[in-house]
């Protein structure tokens, strides 16, 4: 009902207004839109919107850059005579603009100029007005946005303006959502039983969850029983397409948990996997590779500013390179010492991450670092069917896969992979068979370490980047080595995708907490009975 | 001879002033006890106030001190280790015999150090909105309680300005804040016909960082047909991936608008704001602030911190006033004694960096104004409601009925923080 209210007041003048300016009637009088500019700095929000509808209703073409300007937070008024103006950032003042003649009109210091704050009532309302008055745009991208800003607003007042939109309308695509848009308005302000039956109709060849809303609005508030009834329907209908596609977005969900684990774990799955060393510092190499990004990202901001997206390329191999060095450290300065007594191994790595993690924080100091996404990792693929696959998931899941793919060519495909397969299944016969088994060692440890600060990257473009980033994924990289089965590659690829993929539809029914509680539940029992995991490895090698 | 006279003289004159200096500094010292963590979790929010009680005490300090007397602050570090906070507390009272703590952020550390500072009579202030629900003698609570936050910020979404919300999401971290808050909300919204039904609450452990499958259910719950919110006491680190996965779902503010209760300027300063623009958060103190005693004091914290970049948040503005307000009580008292100080603190009074005035009540809670602000592409926010005068912090919340009962006022009559009737109620009525 109070929608409907404010919808109403600032709508209707709107209508009449659209419909001067494209009869493209001659401009107002210049001090009425200078006048009407001015009372948009006003006391209360309320008279804002009010202002905004004045302005609207002058007609003039220049009131769109205007309204744009207040949305995006760039009209401020100077304090000293309250006029209003455009303003641009530059340093540390603002150059303003007069929003009227266009001319500069000099220059302001914070405290000078002050903006026209405005909150999310006036940003949907402004939004709406300015969708409806770009629904004649050449750009069609623009008609596309300004026809699914109108079916958010869902006002009657624009319905003259669509439809005489929609008879010009010749592509396609815009025209589906102008039809949606339209139908919406129909459905919900129309009087017409039959037309509001076609526009339910209409609605129920979308698949999406805004018309699901919609529909169920309708449903639920029609005074007509017959416009009831078939919204009713429309809108199971459309609801049992949603579902499938949510059980999309759940897969998605759960195979992009999965690759974050896979990612943390898969440096582990070689050092506790194949070398047997039990490292608690796991997850200190994914921080130094998180933090490796952000010093890489540093350099970039400060000096090549217009490569930013090129970044991660660098940070990538960089903290392959940092962890790596720092993980062959760690094992030829500490664990070479502690092989075959595990128990010490997990006290001097456990201490030896807390040593790490206050070093950063030293470094670093202990506030999140900023790191940026490069704009292809940014935003989403988003159908109209109420699927969003992120950027930034599609490519940590593609990275992932990659990573694995490239340890198991190192394994299978190298004399250093021959090696080290050689090492971990038979030490004594390795080494007198020429193999220097402790420089195999420290590598293998280095390559371990090196994936982990790979991980770190990735993990990056998800997560804060903190000192206690590796925390975090310590518990869930040994459920996974230890699930997949020690020692096995595949294990982990296929024990980190089950379990994401579990810990996902378990979700929604069982909240996060409970849902992480019974798949360690369920990790529990399953190791109680196989101790070796899904995939174990077989023969003498084990058993010693 | 001569020589040697001056030498011993000298040598004794040494001596003495040595001697004399050590009596001194030892008696010319009130010491502060610093007891914020500077590891684990908790270092990220809690290593800022630990410095904003430091640049006070030096401030403190050039003015003259007090009583005489020279400020030392003792920091030490509880590591986000809950029991180590009781430890500490201890440690900082028994051996370092502090007259006051400045500490704790988490709801469960201050729990943790409750029964030492009782037993001890030391006297903690507590900076951080809180869920209530407590009111310790010994304890002075400057943080927002649930009536001067949570509550105001949910009339807000209710409202026309705030969007007119029908349906409200709870999300929260796993631990008492949340759980207690949301409880109040519930009954609350209860009160204000949102049914159960138009209620999901939601919670996360501590951390959590995959929120595809929260957001996703969030945006389906939307989908009724009725304006939705979402309510968020998310604490800590768990934030940032959380708003990050708001932005590329495409969730805008005006459509569903998330007002969050543990999200500041120093919880965006490692974030892109711009997809976040028009998320609320409720505070009392917001550093985008226009008012000349809020500039001195980011000027000074700049300049105490030597980086131009820091922000400054709700949590500091707290501690500045618990501070201001614990010195004008011993200076008022005449000494640094707890019990005397205690009695001084009531009625205390500090003017706000926001304007206005704080006001300390008897029940150990502030008075303050509420601010609701947007998030801006700055990382700032900006103020688009306020009450327009201070809310008296409420220490049991009136819509649980077992707290509604409950009293906490710790002058004559009453004396007790969670009492049905004053303590000396038939003394009181003759």
């Amino acid at each position: 009902m109070l929608r409907k209210f404010f919808t109403f007041s600032w709508v209707l003048p709107l209508a009449i207004i659209l419909g001067l300016v494209t009869a493209t009637s001659a401009p107002a009088h210049a001090d009425e839109f200078s006048d009407a500019v001015q009372a948009l700095n006003a006391k209360s929000k309320k008279q804002i919107g009010q202002a905004i509808d004045a302005l609207v209703a002058t007609g003039d073409e220049r009131a769109v850059p205007v309204l744009e300007a207040l949305l995006n937070g760039k009209l401020f008024y100077r304090k000293a005579d309250k006029q209003v103006f455009f303003a641009e950032k530059s340093g540390k003042v603002y150059v303003l603009t007069d929003p009227v003649t266009g001319k500069e009109a000099g220059e302001a210091t914070r405290k000078e100029a002050k903006k026209i704050g405005i909150n999310n009532k006036l940003r949907g309302q402004l939004k709406g007005v300015l969708g409806a008055m770009t629904l004649m745009s050449p750009d069609s991208a623009k008609r596309m946005k300004a026809a699914d800003e109108v079916f958010k607003a869902n006002s009657p007042g624009m319905l003259p303006m669509l439809e005489k939109a929609l008879k010009r309308e010749d592509d396609a695509d815009v025209r589906d959502r102008m039809t949606r848009a339209r139908a919406a308005i129909v459905l919900e302000y129309g009087t017409d039983t039959q037309a509001r039956i076609e526009a339910a109709k209409v609605l129920g060849d979308f698949t999406d969850p805004d018309v699901s809303a919609l529909l169920s609005k309708v449903a639920a508030n029609a005074d007509d029983d017959a416009v009831k009834a078939m919204a009713q329907d429309m809108q199971v209908s459309v609801e049992n397409r949603l579902a499938t596609w949510a059980f999309v977005g759940n897969l998605f969900q759960g195979v992009s948990l999965g690759s974050v684990l896979l990612l943390a774990a898969v440096g582990l799955a070689i050092t506790f996997g194949v070398m047997g060393v039990i490292n608690m510092a796991h997850g200190e190499m994914v921080m130094l590779g998180a933090y490796t990004t952000f010093v890489v990202q540093e350099i970039f901001r400060n000096n090549f500013p217009g490569a930013f997206d090129w970044s991660l390329a660098v940070a990538v191999p960089m903290a392959f390179l940092v962890t790596g060095l720092v993980g062959i450290a760690i094992e030829r300065g500490i664990i070479r010492w502690l092989y075959g007594r595990p128990l010490e191994t997990l006290l001097a790595t456990w201490g030896l991450s807390l040593i790490l993690q206050q070093l950063i924080r030293s470094i670093f100091g202990p506030t999140n670092q900023e790191v940026g996404n490069p704009s292809w990792m940014s935003g989403a693929i988003e159908t109209s069917t109420g699927l969003v696959l992120t950027y930034n998931r599609i490519w940590i899941i593609v990275f992932s896969l990659a990573v694995l793919v490239m340890l198991a060519l190192i394994a299978r495909k190298t004399m250093f992979g021959l090696q080290m397969r050689a090492v971990t299944q038979n030490r004594s016969m390795a080494s007198s068979m020429g193999i220097r088994s402790g420089w195999v060692d420290a590598l293998t440890f280095g390559l371990g370490s090196g994936i982990a600060g790979m991980a770190g990257v990735a993990l990056s473009q998800i997560d804060n980047v903190s000192p206690n980033l590796g925390q975090t994924y310590i518990i869930d990289s040994f459920m996974v080595v230890v699930f997949g089965g020690v020692g096995n590659l595949w294990g982990t690829l296929v024990g980190a995708f089950s379990l994401g993929i579990v810990n996902k539809f378990l979700e929604p029914y069982a909240g996060a907490v409970l849902a992480k509680i019974l798949v360690l539940v369920g990790i529990i029992l399953f190791i109680q009975k196989r101790p070796r995991g899904l995939f174990a490895l077989k023969g003498r090698a084990v058993e010693s | 001879m001569k020589n040697k006279l001056r030498l011993m003289a000298g040598t004794a004159a040494i001596a003495a002033g040595t001697m004399l200096s050590t009596v001194a500094h030892a008696a010319d010292t009130i010491k502060v006890g610093v007891l914020h963590s500077l590891s684990g979790t908790m270092a990220i929010s809690e290593t800022t106030l630990k410095d904003t009680v430091l640049m006070m005490v030096e401030e403190q300090n050039k003015a003259g001190g007090l009583l005489g007397k020279k400020l030392e602050a003792v920091v030490v570090d509880p590591a986000s280790n809950w029991p180590l906070f009781a430890e500490k507390t201890r440690e900082l009272i028994e051996k370092e015999n502090v007259d006051v703590i400045f500490g704790c952020w988490t709801s469960v550390s201050r729990k943790s150090v409750l029964p030492v500072i009782e037993e001890l009579n030391g006297m903690l202030f507590y900076p951080v909105q809180y869920e209530g629900e407590e009111s310790s003698r010994n304890v002075f609570y400057t943080g927002a309680a649930p009536n001067q936050q949570a509550i105001p910020a949910v009339d807000y979404l209710l409202s026309e300005d705030g969007g007119g919300a029908e349906r409200i999401v709870l999300l929260g971290t796993d631990y008492v804040y949340p759980r207690t808050t949301n409880k109040i909300l519930r009954s609350y919204l209860n009160s204000k016909g949102i049914t159960d039904a138009d209620i999901m609450e939601n919670y996360t452990p501590f951390g959590h960082s995959d929120w595809q499958t929260i957001v996703a259910d969030v945006k389906k719950f939307a989908s009724a047909g009725k304006k939705t919110a979402v309510v968020s006491t998310i604490n800590g680190d768990a934030n940032v991936p959380f708003y990050k996965e708001l932005g590329n779902q495409g969730i805008k503010a005006e459509d569903i608008p998330v007002v969050a209760f543990s999200v500041g300027e120093e919880e965006l300063a490692g974030l892109d704001t711009a997809p976040l623009v028009g998320h609320l958060a409720a505070w009392n103190y917001f550093m985008s602030v226009d008012a000349d005693v809020n500039e001195d004091f980011i000027a000074k914290w700049k300049a105490f911190i030597k980086d131009d970049k820091r922000v400054t948040n709700d949590p500091m503005e707290a501690t500045y006033i618990g501070f201001k307000m614990w010195t004008q009580a011993v200076k008022q008292a005449g000494s640094t004694d707890v019990d005397a100080v205690r009695q001084a603190m009531y009625g205390q009074t500090v003017p706000n960096l926001t304007g206005g005035t704080a006001v300390m009540n008897t029940n150990h809670h502030l008075s303050k104004p509420v601010l609701i602000g947007e998030i801006q592409d700055d990382g700032q926010f900006d103020i688009v409601w306020q009450t327009d005068g201070e809310v008296v912090g409420d220490a049991w919340s009136d819509f649980i009925p077992e707290s509604a009962k409950l009293t906490a006022d710790w002058t004559y009559p009453w004396v007790c923080g969670n009492c049905e009737k004053p303590m000396f109620e038939e003394m009181a009525a003759k």
